[in-house]
């Protein structure tokens, strides 16, 4: 059992950590969630007294770890794969930290073979790659054979095999009664391995729930509905539909529809009063990742932009035009939809071809089908709202009024 | 999205598991200051640094000394009123800074590659740390430096025979002070790598202390400055080092057992130093 409560770090003027307080129950494995910099790590050296709070405490067990009796016996850590001293043979690595624990010579041996480094034990540890010494941290952390295990990003540079070992591992631990407290960005994997979670963002926490819980929390799940591509009119006969019917609906940048606050078989039912055929009714269940994205969205620290390559790209000749900047599938709202009434699609339609002053995009795409051709005409420059595949012949009456519209030679 | 979460009360857990039920089936045994020393001998013997660093200072105290002895006896062995056992200080005062190295690296090797953390982990006592880090250290050291600094008095006393016969003081001064001075010398040397916490800083501090004030005094000519030059010539480390062999730039300074007892001083202040920081710093 770990309890946090009210656990500061600053440094200077920034602060890593902010009045986190939780728990880390046995028998189960406790996800420890963030973006980069959010103050894992260091709530992970906290934990392990090897950094001083500024304020608040963190207790094993009801001691603070510094004070534990045996406390090698009791906590077992994985921080950092490559806290070793890299001239060491592995065996002489885990050799040292087990006589300094008092734990007997032989059992080197056996957690050198729990995690699979038998062959190069002889070896010094500075040729190992990123997952063998992964594997030697986590021998060092299994050592003590402890009731209290922490594990910094223990599935860094693993293959599938050894990822899906450290599941299992973790899992097993975990069913024995153990504490598990395991930090990781892969999402996936932490769906999989963890039953609680424990998430923070900018040093303060942001959630404290099971798994299931987190995702019901934080996202909403939603219908996917594709009406026939060639017959355009009918999507609109079906969002007015499904309006009326209470739905939210948002389109979706292929084409399809996105619908919220009615259940399936309605959804099915609605279309079939209105007339119209359905090529796809499918439900969508947010996952871990969208759940934590949408959660953690306001506290990514560092965050990626494109890279410009300004002044180091040729010269560009004489009437020359750059490309035309593809409009990119809005972000915002991406993993699940917004809340009612601040939908990114309906306040700017991006993802059609924008209309300046135009009407609201729903009946606005009627008026957009005459685009469609010219814009596949211009293979540099996919139209991504439009299905590649859709037959322009049944669009040929409407034809004539585009080539004269100005805006749409982006 | 970033308002802090509201904590809500946590449901209990499912009746029927206890909590924290795991006990290790390997037998508990609290880990004794034995335990530590044990494991840093593990440490310092098995990386090829402690093995680089030894060779060197075993080469260079050996291999001077022998050269040297050689050498006076070709010349017909006359050497006048100079203790014969003060030719082993060559091969020492280089030694030392071998002595130096393998001190600061002892500990600031594991600030480097992250080791300290995991060695902190498996025993969170701090001081056991610095404390068996010390006693295996200067053990090694002495015992290394005692034997070479021995074979060396007796090859050179045999070789130059025109000089006086040392007596029994001198001897033990030549050897087992010696020894005791230089193993000093690099346990000061690990408490500055407490300290700095870097190697190749605490490495030239180090170097900078036994070699500058010699240096600086060298190039004091003014008459004001006497005061401070002869200060830096009698407590310099060579100095120090020469007058375990009764060889001396001045009489004024520090002579027979005096320099053991100042080096000792000044170690147990840096070790008292290295001792808190360790206790109070995060690593």
């Amino acid at each position: 059992m770990i309890e946090a409560v009210g656990l500061t770090k600053r440094y200077g003027a920034k602060t890593a950590v902010h009045n986190l307080s939780f728990q880390v129950r046995p028998g189960t494995v406790t996800g420890f969630l963030g973006p980069n910099g959010s103050g894992k790590s260091t709530t992970m050296r906290m934990i392990l007294g090897l950094d001083q709070p500024t304020a608040g405490h963190v207790t094993i067990g009801g001691h603070p770890f510094r004070e534990l009796p045996n406390a090698p016996r009791q906590v077992g850590a994985l921080l950092d794969a490559k806290a070793v001293h890299g001239g060491r043979s592995a065996r002489n690595h885990l050799l040292s930290l087990a006589q300094l624990a008092g734990i007997p010579a032989r059992r080197v041996d056996e957690v050198l073979g729990v995690v699979g480094l038998q062959q190069v034990a002889k070896q010094r540890s500075k040729g190992f790659s990123l997952g063998m010494g992964q594997r030697l941290g986590i021998a060092a952390a299994l050592l003590g054979d402890p009731q209290v295990l922490l594990f910094d990003e223990p599935v860094n540079g693993l293959d599938p095999e050894g990822i899906l070992w450290v599941r299992n591992l973790m899992k097993q631990l975990a069913a024995e009664g153990r504490t598990v407290f395991v930090s990781s960005h892969l999402m996936s994997e932490m769906a999989l391995t963890a039953e609680h979670l424990i998430v923070i963002g900018r040093g303060q926490l942001l959630a404290d729930m099971s798994v299931t819980d987190f995702i019901s929390h934080n996202s909403a799940d939603f219908a996917r509905v594709r009406t026939p591509g060639t017959e355009p009119a009918q999507r609109e006969k079906l969002t007015a539909a499904l309006t009326e019917a209470g739905g939210q609906v948002l389109p979706e940048p292929d084409g399809a529809l996105r619908v919220t606050g009615l259940p399936l078989p309605r959804i099915s039912d609605v279309a079939h009063g209105a007339d119209v055929r359905l090529w796809e009714l499918s439900p969508h269940q947010a996952s871990l990742e969208e759940a934590y994205m949408r959660l953690t969205q306001g506290a990514v620290d560092y965050r990626s932009t494109n890279d410009q390559k300004a002044g180091l790209q040729p010269a560009m000749p004489p009437g020359y035009a750059p490309p035309p900047v593809i409009p990119d599938v809005p972000q915002q709202g991406w993993y699940a939809p917004p809340p009612p009434g601040q939908n990114p699609y309906a306040a700017a339609p991006q993802a059609p071809a924008p209309h300046p002053g135009g009407p609201a995009p729903v009946p606005q795409a009627p008026a957009q089908q005459p685009v469609a051709p010219p814009a596949a005409q211009q293979p540099p420059v996919p139209q991504a709202p439009q299905p590649p595949a859709a037959p322009p012949a049944p669009q040929a009456p409407a034809t004539p009024a585009a080539p004269t519209k100005p805006e749409d030679t982006r | 999205m970033t308002t802090p979460y509201q904590q809500q009360p946590h449901v209990p857990q499912a009746p029927g598991r206890q909590l924290g039920t795991y006990t290790s089936p390997i037998a508990v045994r609290r880990a004794t200051f034995g335990d530590a020393l044990a494991s840093e001998w593990t440490k310092i013997r098995s990386v090829r640094s402690t093995m680089w660093t030894l060779g060197v200072l075993i080469l260079l105290l050996v291999g001077l000394g022998l050269l040297i002895g050689f050498v006076v006896r070709s010349q017909d062995g006359h050497i006048g009123d100079t203790p014969v056992l003060s030719l082993g200080f060559y091969g020492v005062l280089l030694g030392l800074l071998c002595v130096i190295t393998l001190g600061v690296l002892t500990i600031s090797s594991e600030y480097g590659t992250g080791m300290i953390r995991t060695t902190l982990t498996a025993c969170p006592s701090r001081g056991r740390i610095l404390a068996a880090k010390s006693v295996v250290f200067f053990l090694l050291t002495f015992v290394i430096v005692a034997i070479a600094t021995t074979l060396v008095a007796v090859v050179q006393a045999s070789l130059v025979r025109n000089a006086p016969t040392p007596s029994g003081g001198e001897w033990l001064r030549a050897t087992l002070g010696i020894s005791l001075y230089v193993a000093m010398v690099g346990l000061l040397s690990l408490a500055v790598g407490a300290l700095i916490r870097h190697s190749a800083g605490s490495i030239t501090v180090m170097i900078g202390v036994v070699l500058l004030p010699l240096v600086l005094a060298l190039f004091m000519f003014t008459d004001s400055l006497s005061g401070v030059r002869e200060f830096l010539l009698n407590y310099s480390i060579p100095s120090q080092l020469g007058a375990f062999y009764g060889a001396t730039v001045s009489d004024s300074g520090p002579s027979g057992w005096d320099p053991l007892w100042i080096m000792t001083g000044i170690t147990a202040v840096a070790l008292g130093g290295a001792f808190l920081s360790l206790n109070s710093r995060d690593v």
